[in-house]
């Protein structure tokens, strides 16, 4: 049994050793925001926060997790409030939609240790993260828009 | 702002109907959509259902017809009926109509007849769906003036329409929509609708405006739900495992070994694969890795692609053997070549291209009790067909199938077809319950369709005073109708030109429409040969354009615009350069002007700008237009620097994002400039016009930089420094 707190939430799941903490969000705790893309740490569409770090959940292994606390995109904020969504709706970022929920979740690392991130720290941090419907140039215009706006 | 849209069940439609307040329905007419009652309908026995609702809240509901997978025409569509029906757009409810296309569907002609689709493909929800959205917004708005003009008396020649409301300037009164709904009715027989009665484009309110995309807010905090997020009771897990060689079928497994595995269920045997079924998807992929499958001899087996374009390609572009496929002929080519005083020949290669498209393949299937029914959850461009094959491989009537159409985590032409969702039901059927399948993305790509790899013969005849009389390009490949998309050129005016297809044996992998599909590399050589010319000739390519190719007064108006948002003429600093090139796509015309600059060391070509201009009619929702374009343009240039699939001996190569690679933030242009012209005529096609110009003006811009040509997308490092060395 492993013991975790997930958006604020304690929680406890039995899981065979390997058992991926994707899989265990997304089908047993039925949380779907975080996504397969790849399950192979390529492309970040499974990017979730562990003790507030983005770390790619299809590769993280449920057993060490014990304690630790994650952060879905459902956990990042109460009411889709955090300055990162409102700025991915301001500036109409989402396309298919599918890679954005990693996206916002790797942004929002970025952006709690750089309040004003420069364009270079923006791709640089950003370049895991595959898009395949093109939406980078909108997806670095929403993250200066939420370090403006905070 | 309304809730997100609603994807609804045939049990909300009932509702729907039922709800009340004023309802307009659609029924199966032959020219179009044709709005009536529900009772008048039920009445003629024609099939009936809802699209539109007006509630006395004032509440609107209007059903929307176009799968989304981020063009954002689940919200654009509607904004055409909205706009006519004088709708406030912010009362306005969204909700994804039934996977019928007898009902919901746009006509298009086919073999010529008329055929009812929902096909959200080659960039057509807006321009299929725009007359027939505008007529019956307008007769909705006009049954409700007929209602007002009776309830107060006056002539409905006196009224007028503001945003949710009636109004009569004479009296100074106004009627809301909703208060309209609480008493009217909808006559038996709607009104006609002429043109004139039809908004001048100078009147319209939100078509033009971009309101914001319906979609949006769902996938900022991942309630979004993709067919991958199904949830059902009782639900398993599956994923299949194709053969290695397409199209062959498995004889035997570890059938044994497999099952005694942990959370193993159960295997199938599918047509070109063995599925296995498990209590996660986990324990599934598991049993899938350990499947050990002996396979009958594929097709494919003995293909390799890549030595393939010198030699089967090659030879096929001169075989004298061969009778090519004429695909459009204007005078006579071949007195244009006989006369030239000059001749121009260059031959243009590229690879195959993976759809890649981020939610790997799947789909949820659920029996009902009885067996005699089936529901499938899946994202598709093409709801009405996909009910139809599900139908069909379960022999069942496709009344028999419900399909709930879901958000697609991208289309590019790949969920157009939905073998996977046929899979899913054969599946769920022999297992006996609700499953959820999944193609890893390995299977993915091992088992993708792809866009076929190509070989291009061009050739151009100029006459003595330089002028291009004769054209002709031949493209030669295994694709058949996938191959010759973009191969035309109406916009320009060389008078004798033969363009042809020559077909080579099938090399027994699968093919399929991808963004855009033949343009993409029928537009790199068409325009990097005209590029190669120009230069030869001295000249600037826009002026070797106007000079001495000719093109049309449309597409003049785009060169012009592009030469100027480009600042064309403006020296560039040392280590960059641009290219231009034109690109045509779902009636939509495009140029666009790259910047690049080089490292000669790693062969890496960097983009750094993109200016592009598109005439694309009237443009419904600008932002939404714009962001597709930028789409297409990213999509254009990943294909174009990086993606190649490739097989040997008929197996594909690439297996996952680290050895297909596509275009990542850092590689990204730094700056994306895309104009509309203005335009009052039909809408066309946006989301596919982006990428066709992408690789001719990367490689115009690569000589301009280099003196060198690049003949073979994708522009590798090693093809670039081949090209370097050449």
């Amino acid at each position: 049994m492993v013991s975790f707190t997930l958006n604020g939430k304690p929680v406890s799941v039995s899981a065979e050793p390997g058992t991926m903490l994707l899989w265990v969000v997304r089908d047993r705790l039925k949380l779907t925001g975080t996504k397969y893309g790849c399950g192979a740490g390529l492309c970040g569409a499974c990017t979730v926060h562990v003790n507030g770090k983005a770390v790619k959940s299809c590769q993280a292994d449920v057993a060490s997790l014990q304690d630790a606390s994650i952060t879905t995109i459902e956990g990042l904020s109460a009411d889709a409030g955090h300055p990162l969504q409102k700025a991915w709706i301001a500036e109409q970022v989402p396309q298919c939609g599918y890679c954005q929920s990693g996206q916002i979740m790797k942004a929002a690392e970025l952006l709690a240790k750089n309040a004003n991130p420069s364009r270079a720290a923006i791709v640089s941090h950003m370049n895991g993260n595959i898009c395949r419907c093109g939406t980078y140039k909108r997806i670095i215009a929403a993250i200066q828009r939420a370090a403006r706006e905070g | 702002m309304p809730d997100t849209p609603i994807f609804r069940t045939d049990i909300g439609r009932r509702r729907f109907l039922a709800g009340a307040g004023l309802t307009f329905a659609v029924a199966l007419g032959a020219n179009g959509v044709v709005l009536t009652t529900p009772a008048h309908a039920k009445k003629t026995g024609r099939q009936v259902s809802a699209w539109v609702r007006i509630a006395p809240d004032e509440s609107i509901t209007i059903l929307t017809p176009a799968a989304e997978m981020g063009q954002g025409s689940m919200t654009g569509v509607p904004v055409i009926l909205a706009e006519e029906m004088d709708a406030d757009w912010s009362k306005v409810a969204l909700e994804m109509a039934p996977s019928d296309p007898e009902i919901y569907g746009y006509i298009r002609m086919r073999n010529g007849k008329p055929t009812r689709s929902m096909g959200i493909v080659g960039s057509r929800a807006i321009r299929s769906y725009y007359a027939d959205m505008r007529k019956v917004g307008a007769q909705v708005r006009k049954v409700l003036i007929d209602n007002a003009a009776r309830k107060w008396g006056v002539s409905a020649s006196s009224l007028a329409t503001v945003p949710s409301a009636v109004v009569h300037k004479a009296s100074g009164r106004r009627m809301s929509y909703g208060e309209i709904a609480a008493f009217a009715t909808v006559p038996a027989k709607l009104p006609e609708i002429s043109t004139g009665d039809l908004k001048s484009p100078r009147d319209f309110r939100i078509v033009g405006t971009s309101v914001p995309r319906r979609d949006i807010p769902a996938k900022v905090n991942g309630s979004a739900q993709y067919s991958i997020d199904v949830d059902l009771p009782g639900m398993v897990y599956a994923s299949t495992v194709h053969a290695p060689v397409q199209q062959s079928s498995p004889q035997r497994w570890n059938d044994a070994e497999i099952k005694a595995m942990p959370g193993v269920i159960g295997t199938v045997k599918l047509k070109q694969g063995v599925a296995v079924i498990a209590d996660t998807f986990e324990h599934a992929m598991a049993a899938r890795r350990a499947l050990e499958v002996v396979w009958k001899d594929g097709k494919a087996a003995g293909f390799d692609s890549e030595p393939a374009l010198d030699t089967a390609y090659l030879e096929a572009s001169t075989d004298p053997k061969m009778s090519p496929v004429v695909l459009d002929k204007h005078g006579d080519d071949k007195a244009a070549f006989t006369a030239a005083a000059k001749t121009y020949k260059a031959d243009y290669r590229s690879d195959f291209g993976y759809h890649a498209q981020m939610e790997p393949l799947n789909a949820v299937v659920r029996f009902n009790d009885a067996g005699d029914s089936v529901e499938v959850w899946e994202g598709s461009q093409m709801p009405g067909n996909s009910r139809k094959r599900i139908a069909k491989a379960l022999g069942f009537s496709p009344e028999q199938v419900i399909h709930h159409q879901c958000y697609l985590g991208g289309g590019f032409g790949r969920r157009s077809i939905n073998d996977y969702a046929i899979e899913a039901a054969l599946i769920a059927r022999d297992i006996k319950r609700p499953v959820k399948m999944i193609w890893t993305r390995e299977e993915d790509i091992a088992y993708g369709m792809f866009r076929p790899q190509s070989f291009q013969c061009m050739e151009a005849a100029l006459d003595p005073n330089g002028k291009v009389t004769g054209w002709r390009h031949c493209v030669v490949g295994d694709g058949k109708g996938l191959l010759q998309s973009g191969v035309k050129i109406p916009y320009y005016g060389i008078p004798n030109q033969l363009i042809e297809r020559r077909d080579i044996a099938a090399h027994g992998v699968r093919l399929k429409h991808w963004r855009a599909v033949g343009h993409v590399f029928n537009i790199f050589a068409i325009e990097a040969f005209i590029d190669e010319m120009a230069v030869k000739e001295g000249m600037d390519p826009f002026a070797f354009r106007y000079e001495r190719v000719g093109v049309s007064d449309r597409a003049r108006k785009v060169f012009e615009e592009l030469a100027g948002i480009s600042d064309w003429k403006t020296k560039r600093p040392e280590g960059r350069a641009l290219g231009m090139a034109m690109g045509n796509r779902s009636g939509a015309l495009g140029g666009g002007v790259a910047e690049i600059s080089l490292d000669k060391n790693s062969g890496v070509i960097r983009v750094h700008k993109i200016w592009m201009v598109v005439d694309a009619g009237t443009v419904v929702q600008p932002d939404a237009a714009r962001a597709n374009v930028e789409s297409g343009i990213v999509y254009g240039l990943s294909s174009v620097l990086k993606e190649r699939a490739t097989m040997k001996n008929g197996v594909v190569e690439q297996s996952n994002f680290h050895d297909y690679e596509v275009l990542r933030m850092s590689e990204a242009p730094e700056e994306m400039r895309v104009e509309f012209i203005a335009s009052d005529a039909k809408p066309d096609g946006v989301g596919e016009v982006g990428n066709p110009m992408v690789a001719a003006a990367v490689a115009n811009a690569f000589y301009a930089l280099t003196g060198k040509r690049l003949y073979h997308m994708p522009f590798t490092p090693a093809r670039v420094k081949a090209a370097l060395k050449a």
